[in-house]
């Protein structure tokens, strides 16, 4: 598995945010992580990162235990993230920011003097091309619309050479052609990539995932393919909130 | 003031620019450290002892503005390794040698053990606790200066530090001791100028922008705010061994809130980041200090009360945010 999380368990006093979840996502996935509002789906996403701290509970990085890792160890392992509201660095221009995140993971050495390393803006200029933000490099970011600051975060986090990435409702805010558009590159993105993607939208949803989790009152509702998430009465009465849905819902 | 190279590590500066716009900061800065380095020839040796103390104050500011400005960790205490440095500097040239590297080494060093003894803590913090932090351990620092007579002399100072000596003869002149002052700050000036702009410095800046962001690309941001820390702390020390130099005298007023705060404001005046910013406020903040501190019946300091509320009303960037256009804001939040 590319991911394994079991029994993880979060509280805030008395909310049980995250309830004794279990979640395995196989290498390669398109993983969807969906739920209403309050379901525990971005605590749930801190304790994956690193972010958040569990409880209780382990969560194993292709096989690997990391729960007492830290978020920079986890991200050095293979994991990275996009982060629900993408503020990324107002200082600085998009070839910047991805360079940023290239420096790091490349290899080479972050020294403290002037040194001029091409290859880091060559990649980082490849990765904006790939994620379509091909001739914005030079803008800085505050001047990004907000569609394109969320391209700019999948951008950062491919810098970081992950073989799971982590997208935090990255479709949050978007517009319609914003929203098309980043379907087109999730899909462009590299297979041997593991993703897990929580979002509210659920048309990206299955438009994109190949495998779904519902989470409900921090815990798992279901686990399955799109079809059977789409199908399941259990669903629909978490999203809608009643046990009669013949009465809310026509058809 | 001891700029060599003042374009600023500007992020929306374009890809290709155009000779002039490359070439007319290194243009100033020659002429700028050309006319500093003839200064005492036409200068009377009356300003020439101010234009000794402004350098020794721009590379103490330089050295806040690398946690200010390049790192984004506001220090109200940065005093404290300022003038620990001067103790240690002035101690060592009564003592054991004045002759010229040992001071400097040793305030340098000294600077760096009382960041990497107190940065330990206050890098964990952020924001308000950072300020209040290396606020009370600004204090501490001055406590300590005030009692432990047998080191510092107490309330009195530590008087009687002899003129700096380079190979054996002592900077007695005026215009030689500016001269040593400044070649040492400029190397400071340049060393943190060389930090701020290298991939090291835009990993900092990375983390004024962004912590949470940076440590989530893995950069163990604790790790960064420490080093710089101590860093800053170093170059804190070797201007606070420059002032012991120039004063021949250290009291605990060179490591006091008020010091710290006269800092802070040089690098808002300047515009935190720039580092040559902070430079043009140092010699803002010790020219009204000096010159109007006495004709106003003491009341310096009003006067940079003032000078600071227009500066933040007028200039929020400082007078380096003079040098670029504003930049547009975001067109969506």
């Amino acid at each position: 598995m590319a991911l394994r999380c079991s029994g993880l368990r979060r509280s805030f006093g008395a909310l049980a945010a995250v309830d004794g979840v279990d979640l395995e996502v196989a290498p390669g996935a398109r993983h969807a992580l969906i739920g209403p509002n309050g379901a525990g789906k971005s605590t749930l996403f801190k304790l994956v990162t690193g972010t958040m701290r569990a409880d209780a509970g382990t969560v194993e990085l292709a096989g690997r235990d990391v729960t007492g890792q830290s978020e920079v160890a986890r991200c050095r392992l293979g994991m990275s993230q996009t982060m629900q509201h993408a503020s990324l660095f107002a200082s600085m221009t998009a070839t910047e920011t991805v360079a940023l995140a290239v420096q790091r993971h490349d290899g080479g050495r972050i020294v403290p003097w002037p040194r001029r390393r091409p290859a880091v803006r060559e990649r980082a200029e490849e990765l904006l091309a790939g994620v379509g933000l091909a001739g914005r490099g030079s803008t800085p970011v505050p001047a990004l619309s907000h569609g394109e600051r969320k391209q700019l975060e999948v951008a950062v986090a491919l810098a970081c050479r992950p073989s799971l990435l982590l997208l935090d409702e990255p479709a949050a805010g978007m517009s319609a052609a914003e929203r098309a558009r980043l379907v087109e590159v999730l899909a462009e993105l590299p297979a041997d990539i593991t993703l897990l993607i929580v979002e509210h939208d659920l048309d990206l949803v299955f438009s994109v995932a190949d495998a779904v989790t519902v989470l409900h009152l921090g815990e798992v509702l279901l686990s399955g393919t799109p079809d059977e998430v789409r199908a399941s009465e259990d669903v629909r009465e978490a999203y809608l909130g009643a046990k009669r849905r013949e009465e809310l819902f026509l058809g | 003031m001891t700029a060599v190279e003042t374009r600023t590590p500007a992020p929306d500066a374009p890809a290709e620019p155009s000779g002039l716009r490359r070439g007319l900061p290194r243009i100033i800065a020659v002429v700028v450290l050309v006319v500093l380095a003839a200064a005492p020839l036409f200068l009377a040796p009356f300003a020439t002892t101010t234009l000794t103390r402004i350098v020794v104050f721009a590379l103490f500011a330089v050295s806040l503005d690398l946690l200010v400005g390049v790192t984004g960790l506001p220090s109200l205490g940065h005093a404290a390794y300022f003038g620990a440095g001067a103790y240690a500097a002035g101690w060592v040239s009564i003592n054991v040698t004045a002759e010229a590297p040992v001071p400097l080494l040793v305030g340098a060093a000294t600077g760096a053990v009382a960041a990497a003894l107190t940065g330990w803590i206050t890098v964990r913090t952020g924001g308000v606790f950072f300020l209040m932090l290396t606020l009370a351990i600004g204090e501490t620092v001055q406590q300590l200066a005030n009692t432990w007579e047998d080191a510092t002399g107490g309330a009195n100072g530590l008087t009687g530090v002899p003129s700096v000596r380079i190979g054996g003869e002592p900077l007695v002149n005026a215009g030689l001791l500016y001269w040593y002052v400044l070649a040492v700050g400029v190397l400071g000036f340049v060393l943190v100028w060389l930090v701020a702009r290298s991939p090291w410095g835009a990993a900092l800046r990375g983390i004024r922008d962004n912590e949470p962001r940076m440590r989530a690309v893995g950069y163990p941001t604790a790790v960064y705010k420490y080093a710089v820390f101590v860093l800053a702390g170093s170059v804190a020390g070797v201007a606070g061994s420059l002032l012991a130099a120039q004063q021949r005298l250290v009291t605990p007023a060179d490591l006091s809130f008020l010091t710290s705060s006269f800092a802070l404001l040089a690098v808002v005046i300047g515009g935190a980041g720039s580092l040559w910013g902070a430079c043009l406020g140092a010699a803002v903040v010790v020219l009204v200090r000096e010159t109007l501190g006495a004709s106003l019946d003491g009341h310096g300091p009003l006067v940079l009360g003032l000078v600071f509320v227009l500066v933040v009303y007028l200039l929020p960037r400082g007078a380096a945010g003079l040098r670029r256009p504003r930049r547009e804001p975001g067109r969506s939040p």
